[in-house]
């Protein structure tokens, strides 16, 4: 389907199914840092495919990305995505004898890197069963793969699977962040299904294409 | 009095082209490749961020010539001549084409930077459009910013700052 065609209804419908996996991750990621998660009620956009990278502030900002690829019954791709204090922050309070940090100049060391694809397995594997159980299809996330690169770079790669069949990308934007003293961690979890994947969505779901 | 330098910037499968003294940019270029086609002597430039290698793929109605490398070469070419640059005098850079996504799934996503460069280089060819310098494959993001004015291509990346080529 074209996602330019989706329905307000149909929308609603993909916010609800977005709203049921971030609940679980930012469950999740509240008992990982042991700290109060708050997460915004997650948007789904419509967008140009020039214009998905403004949603993590420009084609060159650097980023650190835990991806996966969404195996099973539907395809697509899943980022968490954390700025370099922010995958330092997590490291660190999950593992705190980890030594050194990650940065974009030199490549992080095997520890480092398997605790940030660990924290992501642990947040984006609860956020795809939720929505696993919910549609009742059977999905999982891949194994992990860290990059740590400008947003433009790392985000086209979800862009590709989809780029076949249209300009416009649907995304399911759910953004968390700790509340209280720390304050030091917020991640965006970035969903983006295959248009193929949206039909099985709403079949599962019972609603018809055509509204 | 001299006209001020303006940086036209280029989006994902997009294109666009600069005349003398401004610049063109495209910005965070992963498996897909920048292709820069140009007349140094008309000081005219063209730039193109390509998706994918090949418009057959497509299975939208409407192709998006920009988003694929056969259409989105062709297409450059013809604007450039367009705007006054000579066939003959047309030269290219490229930069791009990395391999980011390192998964092993089976997946074509997974080969599809080289399969761009591959794609690119052989419409150039069959255009009989030389190549003169290239920046490609790797796993790392670049951005690009041309100048046909010196000719070169300003390529940067997160990790290994600046070079020109």
């Amino acid at each position: 389907m074209e996602p330019n065609k989706l329905s307000e209804w149909q929308k609603e419908i993909l916010q609800e199914v977005g709203n049921i996996g971030a609940g679980n991750a930012a469950t999740s990621l509240s008992v990982l840092l042991n700290e109060r998660i708050d997460m915004q009620i997650p948007s789904v956009q419509v967008v140009p495919f020039e214009d998905v990278v403004d949603l993590v502030g420009g084609p060159e900002q650097p980023m650190v990305a835990i991806l996966f690829q969404i195996q099973g019954d539907t395809a697509g791709m899943v980022y968490f995505l954390l700025t370099r204090e922010e995958a330092n922050y997590l490291i660190h309070k999950l593992f705190p004898d980890a030594e050194g940090e990650v940065d974009f100049q030199t490549v992080p060391n095997d520890m480092l890197l398997s605790v940030l694809q660990e924290a992501g397995n642990i947040i984006v594997g609860s956020y795809l069963t939720a929505l696993s159980d919910f549609i009742n299809i059977h999905i999982h996330p891949s194994v992990p793969q860290v990059l740590m690169d400008m947003a433009g770079a790392i985000l086209s790669i979800g862009l590709m699977e989809l780029s076949p069949y249209t300009d416009d990308a649907i995304i399911i934007d759910t953004k968390m962040n700790d509340v209280g003293e720390a304050n030091k961690m917020s991640g965006q979890i970035l969903l983006l299904p295959t248009p193929d994947s949206f039909k099985k969505i709403f079949q599962a779901l019972g609603v018809s294409d055509h509204d | 009095m001299t006209k001020l330098q303006t940086i036209v910037k280029v989006g994902i499968s997009d294109m666009n082209i600069v005349q003398t003294p401004d610049v063109i940019r495209t910005s965070g270029l992963g498996s897909c490749v920048g292709v820069v086609i140009y007349d140094a002597r008309n000081g005219i430039g063209g730039l193109a961020h390509i998706m994918l290698p090949d418009s057959s793929l497509a299975k939208q109605k409407n192709i998006h010539v920009a988003k694929y490398a056969d259409t989105a070469v062709a297409a450059l070419v013809e604007k450039l001549i367009l705007a006054g640059a000579r066939k003959y005098k047309l030269q290219a850079k490229l930069a791009g084409g990395a391999q980011m996504f390192q998964l092993s799934s089976g997946s074509d996503i997974m080969r599809i930077g080289p399969r761009n460069v591959d794609a690119v280089t052989e419409k150039l060819h069959e255009l009989r459009i030389p190549i003169i310098a290239s920046d490609v494959g790797g796993n790392c993001g670049r951005t690009i910013e041309f100048d046909p004015e010196t000719g070169k291509l300003l390529i940067r990346t997160v990790n290994q700052g600046e070079s020109y080529i």
